[in-house]
């Protein structure tokens, strides 16, 4: 990239004018959004208290930060060396993610100045989300110490970067504890409802379900935005992570391919352990079966494949397969078969401002990720710091 | 000094831990306070008249409804419970004939809203009602999702202080001796206020009387393990927007065993991940010896090899050399030999 | 400790469990400190071959 023209030339490349646009139109929603309250911006009612920005914002957007705990468990704590390379960029995908979880809360709690409540002077131990709240807020901590040490390396502040990574074996051990728990536990959150979620979505599993199912989201995030790295940020990896990528993309391949077969299993028996075989034949059974065959099984196949015959683009359709199909089935469990019974027209459909203010949120999140990725030490050893982890 | 205290603290911890098991949530069955209040609701006296919203609407300094209390026809179109209307009567049509309802909320004996709120905003009071603390309040409607009867209503107009919105039994005035609002105005007395256990009575005895005109069924008995607020009614309940589908398991019972987990997994978790740890670290020390070893090996045998070589070269040199010397000693013999002969051949017949 | 409700019952349990929760992880993570702080000397033999 030329060095020599003016700034602001190769500044507003199409897609940064784009992610300006959104930025303006998010900044005017977000003003409405605090000025006049939450019926100004969504369709939320009070039969469907909850709409996208929980079912996609807060749902989604921590299963895809998933990469995170998974990529650090396979180096650190079960000896994985050759995907080093990938863990920085999980790491920060992961910060980046729940950092944003919590942005989008604040927009969606009704009383968003008090968010630190269940945490300090008003916990509510009986509820699951006080658990979701509780390992949220730990575990955006282990993982701003986790992402710390690129940005002090950048800083050259070697005592913090040194301290920051000698926690490294204990933080990646909790932060495996609490992925386990929250990702488990926003499943929880639905065992309550038994009566609003449709028996073939609503188990006893649900928590087992929604952690298992975080593994292939994260590893599937981890090699779709490896792939997209590789594309259009080559210049900003070093050897390493060349060599190691096409490693890392089959490997995690083969482990994705695993972990959705188990899980593909799980859910049968969640609906023999209910005896709800009945409902497949209704038009929810056929939506059900679309989830599974086509967003669990198929992309489980097709990792499968992709590590055997160490095709890696084969590997990479499988994870954006895989990335929808988590998106699917959490949008499922939260918006579609929620409230399956009421009248058609009781039902939720997010309000175009919901839409944008969420587009908002993840392109100022995907903006922060480029700046990141552009300008730390995460796609490329820092010259100072090298061998140094 | 200080191991016999460790292990008297362990005994207290054994001790407290005995007792403790005689409440455990597991065979413990929980009554819920013994005299707390309720309301029977009785669909058959209902006539759809509205005083009780009405009623509620004053007794609560609600704001005024667009629709006056006395228009009846509003009553054609199905309602549910807003922010600024804590009950709502709803009128059905079965079997040609109306038949009202008065929805509110019933003050479960296990409070879905309670188990769900993450402040713990939510009281079950001893006088039976479930009361919401606006102060505490987050906002996270969780309560909302929870609730089976579709309850807690939002402030979703309020941009700073929006509040959840519920009936509250009236608890200030049954407190001071007084009627809920809604029970005190009702002309037909459809609703009947009094102790939980009086009213499931008096249910039953009306079920007895007139086998033929009531379901033989107290709503609110045992459903969602049980409601304050109960009712009884000559159609079938469904047939007047009650869900029968809710079952009788109380709402904490449907987490209280994936919570229990939670603990379990964080007491386990780390002694499994630090044990991966550990043999993921003996595995490399293991490798890094053997394939010290190796090195090892193989510089001694490459030593040994040279060592074998540079001999045999030497060997080698050596034999050549003494070869070369034998040869040399073989020519300068072989020559003195052929000098010697010659010399010794002076009578040579040729020349006389 | 009597308690009326279930609802109680776990706001109690549960809040109990959360604090030994706290305690046990700060626990495991001395105790292990503790069980491996001579651990210096990765090669010396101390198992037997």
């Amino acid at each position: 990239m030329s060095h020599h023209t003016t700034p602001s030339k190769t500044l507003w490349t199409p897609a940064n004018i784009l992610t300006a646009v959104i930025l303006a139109i998010g900044l005017i929603l977000t003003v409405k959004r605090f000025t006049m309250g939450l019926g100004s911006v969504t369709n939320l009612t009070d039969d469907n208290p909850w709409g996208i920005w929980i079912g996609f914002d807060l749902l989604c957007g921590v299963a895809l930060a998933a990469g995170g705990y998974t990529t650090s468990a396979a180096v650190y704590l079960f000896g994985m060396k050759k995907y080093h390379s990938a863990v920085r960029p999980a790491i920060t995908t992961a910060f980046l993610g729940y950092a944003f979880v919590v942005f989008a809360l604040l927009y969606d709690l009704g009383r968003y100045y008090r968010l630190p409540y269940p945490l300090t002077i008003y916990p509510g131990p009986t509820s699951f989300l006080f658990e979701v709240g509780l390992c949220v807020a730990l575990y955006l901590t282990v993982l701003a110490i986790e992402f710390s040490p690129a940005l002090w390396e950048t800083l050259r502040w070697k005592k913090l970067r040194f301290w920051a990574h000698s926690l490294t074996l204990v933080l990646t051990i909790f932060g495996v504890v609490l992925s386990t728990l929250h990702q488990s536990s926003l499943g929880g959150l639905y065992l309550l409802a038994p009566s609003k979620l449709h028996p073939l979505w609503y188990s006893p599993y649900l928590a087992l379900f929604f952690f298992i199912s975080s593994i292939p989201a994260g590893l599937s995030m981890v090699i779709f935005e490896g792939r997209l790295s590789h594309k259009f940020l080559h210049h900003k990896m070093d050897q390493t992570h060349i060599d190691e990528a096409p490693g890392v993309t089959l490997g995690f391949a083969k482990a994705a391919a695993v972990v959705l077969f188990t899980y593909f299993n799980l859910k049968w028996i969640g609906v023999a352990l209910d005896n709800n075989w009945h409902y497949l034949s209704t038009g929810w059974g056929t939506w059900f079966l679309v989830e599974m065959l086509g967003f669990v099984l198929l992309p489980c196949l097709m990792y499968a494949v992709a590590a055997r015959e160490k095709n890696q683009k084969l590997a990479f359709w499988a994870s954006i397969v895989t990335v929808l199909g988590i998106v699917l089935n959490r949008l499922n469990i939260s918006l579609v078969a929620f409230n399956w019974q009421l009248p058609t027209e009781l039902r939720y459909v997010p309000s175009w401002e919901e839409i944008m203010i969420t587009v908002f949120i993840v392109t100022l999140e995907i903006t922060v990720l480029r700046i990141c990725l552009n300008k730390l030490p995460i796609l490329h050893e820092h010259p100072e710091f090298k061998g140094a982890h | 000094m200080k191991r016999r205290k460790f292990i008297g603290m362990l005994a207290g911890a054994g001790a407290c831990m005995a007792a403790s098991t005689a409440t455990a949530g597991g065979t413990h069955h929980f009554t819920g306070y013994p005299e707390s209040f309720g309301v029977l609701f009785d669909s058959t006296k209902c006539i759809g008249c509205r005083k009780c919203e009405a009623a509620c609407n004053k007794v609560n300094e609600l704001p005024a409804q667009p629709v006056p209390f006395d228009d009846l026809t509003v009553l054609d179109t199905r309602r549910r419970t807003h922010h600024d209307t804590f009950t709502v009567v709803n009128k059905y049509s079965v079997n040609d004939k109306p038949v009202y309802r008065k929805q509110q909320c019933n003050h479960c004996l296990e409070p879905a809203c309670a188990s769900a709120c993450f402040v713990g905003a939510f009281v079950k009071d001893k006088t039976g009602a479930v009361s919401h603390d606006a102060s505490k309040c987050v906002g996270c409607r969780y309560c909302m999702i929870a609730c089976p009867f579709e309850i807690p209503t939002y402030e979703y107009h309020d941009p700073i202080t929006p509040r959840v919105r519920k009936c509250t039994m009236c608890q200030p005035r049954i407190e001071e001796g007084k009627l809920p609002g809604c029970v005190e105005e009702c002309p037909k007395g459809a609703l009947v206020f009094g102790r939980r256990e009086d009213l499931l009575n008096i249910a039953r005895e009306r079920i007895r009387k007139h086998p033929n005109v009531y379901i033989n069924h107290i709503y609110g008995e045992r459903e969602m393990g049980g409601t304050s607020w109960v009712y009884i009614s000559g159609v079938p309940f469904e047939k007047i927007g009650m869900r029968e589908d809710l079952g009788v398991t109380a709402a904490p019972e449907l987490t209280s065993g994936a919570l229990s987990l939670v603990p379990a997994i964080v007491g386990l978790w780390p002694m499994f991940l630090t044990g991966a740890y550990a043999l993921t670290k003996r595995r490399e020390k293991i490798a890094e010896e053997e394939q010290h070893h190796a090195v090892a090996e193989a510089v001694a045998e490459a030593q040994a090899e040279a060592a074998k070589k540079t001999k045999a070269a030497m060997d080698k040199a050596e034999r050549e050399k003494q070869a070369a010397v034998d040869r040399e000693v073989k020519k300068a013999l072989k020559e003195a030999e052929e000098a010697r002969l010659k010399a010794q051949t002076p009578a040579d017949p040729s020349e006389q | 400790m009597e308690f009326m409700t279930l609802h109680d019952f776990m706001f109690w349990t549960k809040g109990m469990a959360y604090i030994g929760m706290g305690v046990g992880l700060v626990a495991f993570v001395a105790f292990w400190l503790f069980l491996s702080e001579r651990d210096e000397d990765k090669f010396a033999d101390t198992e037997e071959e």
